[in-house]
């Protein structure tokens, strides 16, 4: 005897609905807990899930596997720096932090997995730092809806700025286009009427340095005699830059990631016949990209940085480079204290540490409001100068840049730190 | 009256120990039991879970299709993640240039995948083994440039964010729900669709090709345009849980559909079981999962213990996990009989 269709229909409809009848979920048993009495004034009503008198917890979501692995060295410098805050200074503010990382590959829906299982199932007080524009753009509706702060965001797109709608999504690096704003103020002053020749990366990264730098120049004498792009797909740049070389320019700005970053340097210095002014983008001037190609050959190349690059031998003597090198070895031992991964990860915690001292309430709101009203706070790992400002209408933790030129075997600053914000004005969308 | 009697006949026996062989029957009844369960999780799990959830629902739906194709028609496919970013994009530039209904995305998702399955089908089904399996690479390698390149379309590497369907107030379900409700509906359709595809005349021809090609062929079987057929119909499979996906995350960017995700959609289905239709949703929990206990068990080398666990699962069950669980109550009900 069989089941007619019909008769199967009425008894998956039936359990359905019983199914149906039994579920409601308990409303608000996902939120979290609110300050109450003790926490008192002020501060009544705000959210305090995640953070006690004693603990406070954090998440971050870095591509530990996959293409862009590299940069899964700055949670290890994160963790550094929370391990010694806990053990030696006894946490934040008395908050013994515990720093949760989840790997997502650098992939947008992982990203909002782990965003989820951060926020729900581990209960976190904020997420600290998202790695990446993709998997930012992917989790910040949802962090916003859930009033979460997702703080110091590690991508340097202008967008976590001049954005209004995300009022709990803010970023910390210099973006984009306050780096592209520092070269122009260079080349204004030393060379008013330079012909630029332009290679960039055809993405978010490129197209906003070149865009900033475009902005940047307008009304000046400075013109951009040849702009090439590239694929992160493509093996080489070469072909870029020989049809680079034929504008005969006298400034080349290199806007490109590490590793097409020294193919345009080595490409650079073969070509005897054109000897433009070499301007490196940040992301593509750490030592370990020029060494390749030859410290002889990269004389003189210009950049722009806001960090202490541990390689750098000015810092040698450094009060808080010694202290950093010193608990890398402590408190990460198998973690190479000369990556510059490891020290951006400290500097963005130490930023953490200040920002959420500063705040007035120990609560979700308390930190939102605390990185949006930061007044040249102080962070020592950053370069002398460089402060942490932000306000009303200024979404940019850091827009401070100092020039550098490569000299011997390392990086020389010069000139003062320029400070993008009073040379060109807020930047907004 | 009598097919009500028959209902409680049929539910009491459900519960009572595997007596009667009727196959077909108890599969029912294990369907309807799953999917009341199904009905039932979201009102019970927290919002990660059911997110977690409707993602498995997802995958399985492309599952889904890639078995039609690597389990049935017994082709390889690496490329299978274009054909589900080709869906998602559908979904997303639907949504985001011309702001259309969410309904609506779904058909036209599905019929732009089959197409392009058409399209790629007829070149790529002269080849085979290896070879095709280079051409579905190509395809999957060739997808994220060309999205970064058409940028006024597709968003560029920024990608597109959009917003996503907001529940109806009369079902008073929170957004989480009502997303897994839409990705159940598809996949229990998909489901269904497929089922009845399997047992119909080209369900017959592709095991035929599959088994041996030639001896098909005898039998009047034209094994080009069966496995044509096969690949569209995987593609649009693929290009259906694409939509999903869009209405779920929200947001979509070329970063999301590298190639990864073809090999990871093709181990998942391999480990879940080829040929058979739970493999699919075995599959799904597997690449959902499996993933985040990795990383739970080294933090340092998710991928490595992913892997390991990958070989693991095919020394111990060379069938996948469908296998495993066939096998599994095959000697369960023969200890039954002894004892």
């Amino acid at each position: 005897m069989r089941l007619s269709a019909i008769g199967r229909t009425a008894v998956t409809a039936t359990l359905l609905i019983a199914a149906a009848a039994c579920g409601g979920r308990d409303s608000g048993e996902a939120g979290g807990t609110q300050a109450t009495g003790a926490t008192g004034g002020q501060c009544a009503g705000q959210q305090t899930t995640g953070i006690t008198d004693t603990s406070l917890k954090l998440g971050g979501i870095y591509p530990l596997s996959g293409p862009a692995s590299a940069y899964g060295a700055i949670p290890k410098g994160i963790k550094a720096y929370f391990d010694y805050v806990n053990a030696e200074k006894g946490g934040i503010g008395g908050r013994k932090v515990e720093f949760v990382v989840r790997d997502d590959g650098y992939q947008p829906p992982k990203a909002v997995e782990e965003a989820r299982r951060l926020v729900e199932q581990e209960q976190v007080f904020a997420l600290f730092q998202t790695l990446g524009t993709p998997s930012t753009t992917a989790t910040w509706d949802y962090t916003n809806q859930q009033k979460v702060p997702q703080v110091f965001v590690a991508t340097g797109a202008s967008v976590w700025g001049t954005d209004t709608e995300h009022p709990w999504t803010i970023g910390w690096q210099p973006n984009y286009v306050s780096e592209a704003r520092v070269y122009a103020q260079f080349l204004k002053k030393e060379h008013p009427d330079a012909k630029v020749a332009v290679l960039y990366q055809n993405d978010d990264f490129g197209k906003d340095l070149l865009g900033g730098f475009k902005n940047a120049i307008s009304g000046t004498k400075i013109t951009i005699a040849a702009e090439q792009s590239y694929e992160v797909s493509d093996p080489t740049v070469d072909p870029q830059m020989r049809n680079l070389a034929e504008s005969k320019a006298d400034v080349f700005l290199n806007v490109t990631t590490p590793k097409f970053g020294s193919q345009a340097l080595a490409a650079d210095a073969k070509n005897a016949s054109w000897n433009p002014l070499h301007i490196v983008n940040n992301v593509a001037a750490s030592i370990t990209v020029l060494k390749p190609v030859g410290f002889e050959n990269v004389q003189g190349v210009v950049s722009a940085t806001y960090y202490k690059d541990p390689v750098d031998p000015t810092w040698a003597e450094d009060a808080e480079m010694k202290l950093y090198k010193a608990k890398m070895q402590q408190y990460a031992p198998d973690a190479d204290p000369q990556v510059p991964y490891h020290a951006f990860g400290w500097a963005a915690a130490s930023s953490f540490h200040k920002a959420m001292e500063a705040a007035k309430c120990p609560t979700r709101e308390g930190l939102r409001d605390s990185v949006r009203n930061l007044q040249g706070v102080q962070v020592d790992m950053l370069l002398p100068g460089v402060k942490l400002e932000t306000g009303q209408g200024d979404g940019f933790p850091i827009e401070s840049l100092q020039l550098m030129r490569f000299k011997g075997e390392r990086w020389e600053l010069f000139g003062d730190v320029i400070d993008t914000r009073k040379e060109f004005g807020p930047l907004t969308g | 009256m009598s097919e009500s009697t028959q209902v409680s006949d049929r539910t009491t026996t459900r519960e009572q120990a595997p007596v009667r062989p009727g196959a077909t029957k108890w599969r029912w009844a294990a369907a309807a039991a799953l999917l009341a369960a199904a009905v039932y999780a979201p009102f019970q799990l927290v919002p990660f879970h059911v997110f977690q959830l409707t993602m498995v629902l997802i995958y399985a739906v492309a599952l889904l299709g890639l078995n039609l194709l690597v389990g049935h028609a017994g082709q390889i496919s690496l490329g299978h993640g274009a054909f589900f970013a080709v869906g998602a994009y559908t979904a997303a530039i639907l949504l985001d240039r011309w702001d259309a209904p969410y309904p609506l995305t779904l058909p036209v998702a599905a019929l732009v995948a089959f197409v392009l399955g058409l399209a790629f089908g007829v070149p790529a089904m002269r080849l085979r083994g290896l070879y095709l399996a280079l051409v579905t690479l190509a395809i999957a390698i060739f997808l994220v440039p060309l999205l970064k390149r058409f940028e006024e379309v597709t968003g560029g590497s920024m990608g597109l964010s959009l917003a996503k369907p907001a529940p109806p107030a009369w079902t008073g379900l929170a957004e989480d729900q009502w997303l897994y409700f839409l990705a159940l509906a598809v996949t229990v359709a998909a489901f269904l669709l497929a089922a009845s595809l399997l047992r119909s005349r080209v369900g017959r021809a592709l095991h035929a090709i599959r088994d041996n090609e030639a001896a098909a062929e005898v039998m009047g079987v034209r094994p080009a345009y069966y496995k044509t057929l096969a690949f569209a119909w995987s593609a649009m499979f693929a290009g259906i849980a694409g939509c999903v996906y869009t209405w779920v995350i929200g947001f979509v960017s070329p970063d999301s559909f590298v190639v990864n995700l073809s090999i990871t959609l093709l181990a998942g289905l391999v480990v879940g079981g080829l040929g058979s239709l739970s493999g699919p949703v075995l599959g799904a929990l597997f690449v959902m999962f499996v993933p985040s206990i990795s990383q739970d068990i080294n933090e340092a080398a998710p991928g490595v213990i992913f892997g390991l666990l990958i070989i693991a699962v095919m020394y111990v069950a060379p069938t996948g996990l469908a296998g495993l669980a066939g096998r599994a109550t095959n000697s369960i009900k023969k200890t039954l009989r002894k004892g």
